[in-house]
């Protein structure tokens, strides 16, 4: 028998706050994205159904398995992100708005963050396909190259809130002042930011499906439901990603004012976007470890500092 | 291959149909990890049989012909062609025929050079200077727009002289654009030198150097850029040229980043050229009479915006040539990128590839071997072509 927390358990997920909401979302933001970067370049941008309307084309066209390819490994890792991005925006709302939270949430997210980037290179390794394995082997540099400045910057506000691992426990430190006030807070935002843009495999970290150098990398073999479902994930992670900047430094949802912040984010990923060409991996890797490492390293020493 | 068969290296293969050009061709990269380490260039996917079908037109007929062998420097090859059949005739043509072939001939190279910039953008993945440059180019087909009709394939050489004339009332709007240009084309500049990811992505990639551009005969942009200050413009001045004042822009880095400069300062430099001409432009005829063209030979070269064109013609005293021959720039630079790509990484070969801004339907050509022996005849091939024609209508009827 499913009880009454059983059910509440399978409406979080499934509908509120947890797939089919963070879908809805996603989907709005990625035609925000569309539009402000056509209004950028003086074109017009596409109607608001477009993201929407994209998917379900997506979902009736045939899914073709390249030959060789392992069928389950293939078609099962676009199914990756999509489960760790809803569990990740349903424990992320949670903090905000109270409920079940536990003590160490920040590290499974972390974990949650890593799952899009790990079906992407699973499923491109299992398609068989020489430009795919390309993508995959820059995705995973790629991936080695931000964890680093992500695990750095997540430090400073648990530093700053007194070794707290829990992310209710984060945003109740930030009633006074969010984190984003300091100057380690800034510096930790920053990088973020960056990595955000990063996982969001967006200009200019796209290395991993330049279109010009190798088609479209990971994606190539990609159809149907199974391509679907990965514009689901980056979909989905286009909410999560500026909702747990928010979340960790901003301080939270706690007014309505957290819609304004969380547009701020979008429309700076949606800027860097449009103002710069793709970086090559290497040089992707050496901004993320040399460049916003060090930066890392000194927002914790101040964090520590107190400053 | 035997490369692909070690271990350590695979094949990234751009082509024949692939997102970095719009044209078919065939690119196989031999990557070790994301290091290239050598590349097999294949062309002649898209032979059309230009040289084959102009001896069956009249000289009047083969620049709208050739007009067609590239739809960006469409004015190139016109001219070159009536340069030659003028080359046979031993005929001057008016001033103001020259000068008006020069103001089409500077407006194609700014609006070439244009869509390179924003092509080039596209390919290190910078969208938004792709579109703004083509927004920016669009002020110069406006003007070709005006002064010819059409904003592609302006069919404005004739042998003889020009088929449009300048009215006076266009000289205001071509200025304007210019203007326009100018300053835009200072924004692009201005924004390429001081970005320091466009730096990074650029800068000491491809590098051909003096040598390698004199060894593969590069030509155009592509030369330049490596120190070689080869331009027909100077070096055989015709048309209005030779009463222009104006600079060759060479840098001797020979990496994408000179090329990218050498193309926005040449921007410039026919902005220049174009003002002076409509300064300088005297009035009278924009066309000499070609009574007939005699027997003999002749050739026209002239600077297309990717390099030099040259064409080549022998006259039997008929109203057809005998023999046309054309040699497009691309021909010799894409063979470049043997040397230019190897040795970087896969990111850098495809702006290294676009960075001699390929033209394929210029460069193709064919011939058909069999044991040392040549496979078909010229009448072989035109009847098989004509066959091939005749399946494809017999087809479309059913």
């Amino acid at each position: 028998m499913i009880g009454w927390t059983g059910w509440r358990l399978a409406f979080s997920l499934l509908i509120f706050p947890g797939f089919l909401f963070t879908v809805l979302v996603g989907f709005v933001l990625s035609w925000v994205d569309r539009l402000v970067t056509a209004r950028v370049q003086f074109r017009k941008g596409p109607p608001f159904i477009q993201p929407f309307a994209d998917f379900f084309k997506l979902m009736l066209k045939q899914t073709i398995v390249p030959e060789g390819a392992s069928a389950l490994v293939f078609l099962f890792a676009p199914m990756l992100g999509v489960i760790a991005m809803t569990v990740a925006t349903v424990i992320l709302w949670n903090a905000s708005f109270g409920g079940s939270g536990f003590v160490g949430d920040v590290l499974v997210l972390v974990y949650l963050f890593a799952l899009p980037p790990l079906g992407l290179i699973i499923g491109a390794s299992a398609s068989r396909n020489p430009l795919a394995a390309v993508g995959a082997s820059r995705e995973m540099t790629l991936y080695f190259g931000y964890e680093f400045p992500f695990l750095l910057a997540l430090l400073v506000p648990i530093i700053k809130s007194g070794g707290q691992v829990q992310l209710e426990a984060l945003v109740a430190a930030q009633a006074g002042a969010p984190f984003l006030g300091s100057v380690s807070g800034v510096i930790a935002a920053i990088i973020v930011l960056l990595v955000t843009q990063a996982k969001l495999g967006l200009v200019p970290f796209d290395t991993a499906e330049a279109e010009q150098e190798i088609m479209t990398g990971v994606y190539t073999e990609y159809s149907g439901v199974a391509l679907a479902m990965f514009k689901l994930t980056r979909a989905m992670m286009m909410v999560v990603m500026p909702l747990f900047l928010v979340t960790v430094l901003w301080g939270g949802f706690a007014s309505w004012w957290a819609i304004l912040k969380f547009l701020a984010i979008i429309v700076l990923v949606v800027l860097i976007r449009n103002t710069n060409p793709r970086l090559r991996v290497d040089q992707a890797l050496r901004f993320f470890w040399f460049g916003l490492g060090g930066l890392g390293i000194v927002a914790v020493i101040l964090a520590l500092a107190g400053i | 291959m035997s490369a692909a068969n070690d271990k350590q290296r695979r094949i990234v293969p751009i082509g024949p149909y692939h997102p970095l050009q719009e044209e078919p061709e065939f690119f196989k990269l031999v990557v070790e990890g994301e290091k290239v380490v050598d590349i097999e260039i294949h062309l002649g996917y898209n032979h059309r049989g230009h040289e084959f079908i102009s001896p069956e037109l009249t000289y009047d007929q083969v620049p709208f012909l050739v007009e067609r062998i590239c739809g960006i420097c469409s004015n190139s090859h016109p001219l070159a062609a009536v340069m030659a059949v003028e080359d046979i005739c031993n005929l001057e043509i008016p001033e103001r025929a020259k000068y008006l072939r020069v103001i089409v001939h500077e407006l194609e190279r700014i609006h070439s050079h244009l869509l390179w910039v924003g092509l080039a953008g596209h390919f290190i993945g910078y969208n938004t200077v792709w579109m703004w440059a083509w927004k920016y180019r669009d002020a110069v087909l406006d003007v070709f727009e005006m002064l010819v009709g059409n904003r592609n394939h302006y069919a404005m050489n004739k042998p003889g002289g020009v088929r449009h004339d300048l009215k006076p009332e266009m000289v205001g709007p071509i200025e304007a654009a210019m203007a326009e240009v100018e300053k835009k084309t200072w924004l692009l500049t201005k924004a390429v030198l001081d970005d320091p990811v466009i730096h990074a992505r650029l800068e000491g990639v491809g590098i051909l150097t003096h040598e390698q551009s004199l060894a593969y005969s590069c030509l155009g942009p592509t030369s330049r850029a490596s120190g070689v200050p080869g331009d027909v413009r100077k070096d055989e001045p015709h048309a209005a040229y030779p009463y222009l004042d104006w600079n060759v822009i060479t840098f001797p880095e020979g990496d994408v980043f000179a090329k990218a400069k050498v193309r926005l300062l040449e921007i410039i430099e026919s902005v220049k050229m174009v003002r002076q001409c409509l300064k300088q432009i005297p009035d009278g005829p924009i066309e000499a009479r070609v009574e007939e063209v005699p027997p003999g030979e002749g050739c026209g070269r002239t600077e297309a915006p990717r390099g030099e064109v040259f064409h080549y013609m022998r006259s039997d005293g008929t109203n057809r040539p005998l023999r046309h021959k054309v040699r497009a720039p691309s021909y010799m630079n894409i063979a470049s990128n043997k040397v230019a790509c190897v040795g970087g990484t896969i990111a850098d070969a495809a702006i290294t590839l676009a960075a001699v801004d390929p033209c394929y339907c210029c460069t193709e050509r064919m011939a058909a071997f069999e044991n040392g022996q040549q496979r078909y005849s010229w009448n072989e091939l035109l009847r098989l072509s004509w066959e091939k024609t005749e399946s494809i209508r017999r087809g479309m009827k059913k």
